[in-house]
């Protein structure tokens, strides 16, 4: 129950050793990935077998491959980077000029477009993936059969793969930014207009500067949800793999604790997206 | 975009511009693909290249009892995962909404999303270093004595379980935290005037107020779960017997892309269908709910 | 307060409440009759909430105690305590219908459904929204969401009904009406209203007793009557009802009434309410109302000193007009109510004119006597 209202010994007790559970469970995972990745033995298991930075710099002495001399893994980490990039603009333009369009226009059919809008967010990834990979191809040999065109880019490969996850993320970045879109008090652009603005500086000093948190939220929600994709991924890819795929892959086979460098890398790079992002909110 | 100034030409054309993209998005990247894929799922291959209509991918699903065997048992364990979570990130979003004020509240809240920051793969990785018969917890059972010797953690169904509540748990308590804020405090506070205990104003007050950000989790919980791939393969190794495998391995193993479609037709009329329910169970608008997580 | 005869129905006996530095609640004592109307008045930030919700019990005190009935209600739970809540925003549950959140207590109580339906709708009826029960709660007016709140505390016939501002979120004129309204539905029902607000006119208007707090104290404890016409402190007399402040020093006593100085040098005559010495700094107040205008000394009553003064400006509000003046000599700013025949409604800006007032109507404290 609330504060205000007595709560007795065991249930705070309760409470308090619950939250302490939770977090354990939470954390355990990434604690034990990050541990293994120092660990000097060429499986990330127990037991421990000294400290080592083998698995980040690597070490031709000892045969081992570190993250920094794996080309491999540093070429998969940059795919995920472009596409991550690529997926991140698209979503946040789109999502823009939907947001624009729901709050703003009148059209009809808006009611029906507004659920359209949503439905990627109930189809699973994988669903989504197959799709767009059938579609793509029927597409491309529509176009070899009738007019001999070759379009690589509807072949699996990375262009599908930003098409696939742009596809549910548009729909993410324009709940999020229609949501401070409606929030906004009409009656500043008003005011500008009043006080002889034009529409394209109302829209440059006022309205934008104003969607800026969601803009950046939602870009850094974007890029986030695209280098974490696995499952649109998965069918979509073709010979350059990004990160989640070569890491997917090597784990099945049972890999070094490379991995786990990896996977510490990412951590240290998500905690600190994260922390610069509070930054800037922290003022608000 | 600005529906009260401008001629009526300028306006039309703005609503124009913007509904281009829009339009481009959902229909060359949502509706038409899956026109393509219901079309790929209803036509049989009689010899290279010689196709007909027919429902001959659904007659495969339903006559090999191993095909609707997994579908039932994804769907079953889906359910389970879903109310599982619900009940562990409950109590957890109640915490950071009603008990801990204030930067306790927010920083809480922000714990509880960080590890939603790292990758999934990165986080099974984890449950995987921990779970199998030479890692961590094995290890610490032998030695505690409740174990003789390590026992293989991985490739049961809880383990998937555990791994896939992990995995949704952000997705319940997003939408639970936003729902239980907006619960005014108030209103316990009446209904404890009023001679109500813990269980009625549960019952009563609280979840009520929060039925839609509970279908909103669940629902999203569900579908997430539904369409892993990742957790269950890597979990639960050759006995995940998940669906999304099959069309996977329907689609890119065997290349057979009119029974994979039809897979995947399945799978998403199945998940469709628990939104629906979810939705009429709550009396929900699916929009509302939407834009709840 | 006559707590000679019956137990009162509630008892606060030097509670004390801390938040960190900030004693919210500082040693307070007082009792409240059975059937009374007793209010809190007292400006925001003043306590009176954090007491309000101490009786409620969602607080606990610090030290001291609270009994209602004459039951100590030391670690007795909110739902276990005889007493109900309105409050301020109401609180009442969207999720039910009219007629569920008035039987909502009922059900706690094990009540069968036929039965507190019965009630529900008979309390309904009473506080006249019959029929109303099956309604949405977002269905009701204003004036109507508060009746159903005071309905659904009352039909669990509470010892102490304590109401948290609840006219605060209405508009003026639902205000004026509701008053009214709070003050029939009290004495039809005969139960104990405790009633907490910062608006002076609610307090008086409603009360039996009102207990003016100030900095986690009672400033003073009184009938309406007493703190108009009797204020025991300045801040009293500042708080409630409008009133003249006059500081200056002490220059004369006679008997009780004490001669006062500004620092200008403009003169008054007050009534001390508390001993004054010669010398000390004193602060005086006097009523607009208390005043009289004349054109004429002839005009003004016999016996009173009187002053001269410039018409400022004139503030009409219909009954409540009054004048702004400014006293001749020192410039001293002076507010006199208008009189209600229509005299002076001819009155100019600019305009020179007479005023007095009887030494025994304005009082006068030594500076600064205020608790805290």
């Amino acid at each position: 129950m609330i504060p205000s209202l007595p709560r007795p010994v065991w249930l705070r007790a309760g409470t308090a050793l619950y939250l302490v559970a939770f977090l354990i469970f939470l954390f355990l995972p990434l604690v034990t990935v990050g541990v293994f990745a120092f660990n000097d033995a060429a499986y990330p298991a127990p037991p421990w077998h000294g400290f080592t930075l083998d698995w980040f710099i690597g070490n031709a002495a000892k045969a081992r491959t570190g993250l920094f001399g794996d080309e491999e893994l540093l070429g998969s980490i940059w795919t995920s980077f472009e596409v991550a990039c690529a997926v991140t603009v698209l979503s946040v333009v789109i999502g823009t000029t939907n947001a624009f369009l729901m709050e703003r226009g009148r059209f009809w059919g808006k009611q029906a477009l507004s659920v359209m809008m949503l439905a990627p967010l109930v189809i699973p990834g994988v669903i989504l993936g197959i799709s767009i990979l059938a579609f793509a191809s029927r597409v491309a040999d529509v176009l070899n059969d009738s007019f001999g065109l070759e379009l690589e880019f509807l072949r699996p490969g990375l262009p599908l793969v930003v098409l696939g996850q742009f596809s549910y993320i548009a729909a993410i970045a324009t709940l999020t930014i229609s949501a401070r879109l409606k929030r906004f008090d009409r009656t500043l652009e008003e005011a500008a207009y009043n006080l002889g603005a034009s529409r394209p500086a109302v829209l440059w000093t006022i309205t934008l500067p104003y969607l800026r948190p969601a803009l950046i939220g939602s870009a850094a929600i974007a890029f986030l949800m695209s280098f974490e994709n696995f499952n649109t991924t998965l069918m979509l890819v073709g010979a350059d793999s990004p990160l989640t795929i070569m890491m997917y892959g090597r784990m099945r086979e049972g890999a070094t604790p490379v991995l786990n460098a990896v996977s510490l890398f990412l951590m240290v790079a998500s905690a600190v997206l994260a922390l610069s992002l509070m930054r800037r909110s922290e003022p608000r | 975009m600005d529906d009260t100034a401008g001629p009526a030409w300028q306006r039309r054309l703005m609503v124009g511009l913007l509904l281009a993209p829009a339009l481009l998005w959902l229909f060359a990247l949502i509706v038409l693909p899956h026109v393509d894929l219901a079309l790929l799922s209803l036509r049989e291959r009689t010899a290279p290249r010689e196709y007909v209509t027919s429902l001959a991918q659904y007659r495969t699903f339903f006559g090999e009892p191993l095909y609707w065997h997994i579908f039932v048992r994804t769907a079953v364990m889906s359910l389970i995962s879903t109310l599982l979570t619900l009940l562990i990130a409950f109590p957890i979003a109640w915490t950071i909404a009603k008990l801990a004020r204030g930067r306790l509240g927010t920083l809480l809240f922000i714990v509880c999303l960080i590890p939603f920051w790292v990758s999934e793969t990165v986080r099974t990785l984890g449950w995987m270093i921990l779970l199998r018969e030479s890692g961590v917890l094995p290890g610490i059972l032998v030695h505690l004595g409740i174990t003789a010797v390590p026992v293989e953690l991985l490739y049961h169904d809880a383990t998937i379980l555990v791994g896939l509540v992990y995995t949704s748990l952000l997705f319940m308590v997003v939408p639970l935290v936003s729902s239980l804020e907006s619960l005014d405090n108030s209103l316990i506070e009446a209904a404890y005037d009023l001679g109500g205990n813990g269980l009625s104003i549960l019952r009563q007050i609280v979840i009520p107020h929060a039925l839609p950000g509970i279908t909103a989790g669940c629902i999203v919980v569900f579908m997430l779960t539904l369409g892993n791939y990742l957790t269950p393969t890597l979990l639960g190794g050759t006995s995940s017997q998940w669906f999304t495998e099959q069309i996977y391995t329907q689609f890119i193993t065997r290349f057979n892309w009119e029974q994979g479609a039809a897979f995947g037709f399945l799978l998403l009329a199945l998940s469709t269908s628990m939104v629906w329910v979810g939705l009429k169970l709550s009396g929900q608008r699916f929009s509302d709910v939407m834009r709840r997580t | 307060m006559n707590a000679t005869t019956a137990t009162p129905d509630l008892k606060v006996s030097s509670a004390v409440k801390r938040f960190g530095d900030h004693l919210a609640v500082d040693e307070l004592s007082f009792s409240v009759a059975r059937g009374s109307f007793f209010s809190i008045l007292g400006p925001s930030g003043c306590g009176k909430t954090t007491l309000l919700r101490m009786i409620a019990g969602f607080i606990q005190p610090d030290a001291g105690d609270i009994l209602i009935g004459g039951r100590s209600m030391r670690g007795v739970a909110p739902n276990r305590r005889p007493v109900n809540m309105v409050f301020q925003q109401l609180a009442l549950f969207p999720m039910m219908s009219v007629g569920e959140n008035v039987a909502f207590g009922l059900a706690r109580r094990g009540v069968g459904r036929a039965e507190r339906t019965g009630k529900a709708a008979e309390m309904l009826e009473r506080v006249g929204l019959g029929g109303a029960a099956r309604k949405k709660v977002d269905e009701l007016s204003g004036g109507q969401r508060q009746r159903v709140a005071i309905a659904r505390s009352l039909v669990l016939e509470p010892t102490l009904l304590l109401l948290d501002e609840p006219l605060g979120a209405l508009d003026l004129k639902l205000r004026e009406h509701m008053k009214i309204e709070l003050k029939q539905l009290q004495a039809a029902f005969g139960t104990t209203f405790v009633y907490i607000t910062h608006d002076q006119s609610e307090a008086l208007v409603l009360s039996d007793h009102v207990g003016v707090m100030n900095h986690g104290r009672f400033e003073q404890l009184g009938t309406p009557q007493q703190l108009y016409y009797e204020p025991a402190t300045p801040f009293v007399a500042g708080f409630v009802g409008a009133n003249n402040r006059i500081t200056g020093r002490a220059r004369a006593l006679n008997g009780s009434v004490v001669e006062v100085a500004t620092a200008d040098g403009w003169v008054i005559h007050a009534r001390a309410s508390t001993p004054v010495s010669v010398g000390s700094a004193v602060e005086a107040f006097v009523r607009p109302e208390a005043a009289t205008l004349g054109r004429t000394a002839a005009e003004l009553p016999a016996g009173q000193p009187s002053h001269a003064g410039e018409v400022e400006s004139l503030l009409f509000d219909g009954a409540n007009s009054a004048v702004l003046l400014r006293e001749s000599a020192t410039r001293f700013e002076f507010r006199i109510a208008l009189p209600q025949t229509g005299r002076y409604a001819d009155l100019k800006v600019g305009e020179r004119i007479l005023f007095s007032f009887d030494p025994d109507r304005a009082v006068c404290f030594p500076a600064g006597v205020s608790h805290g």
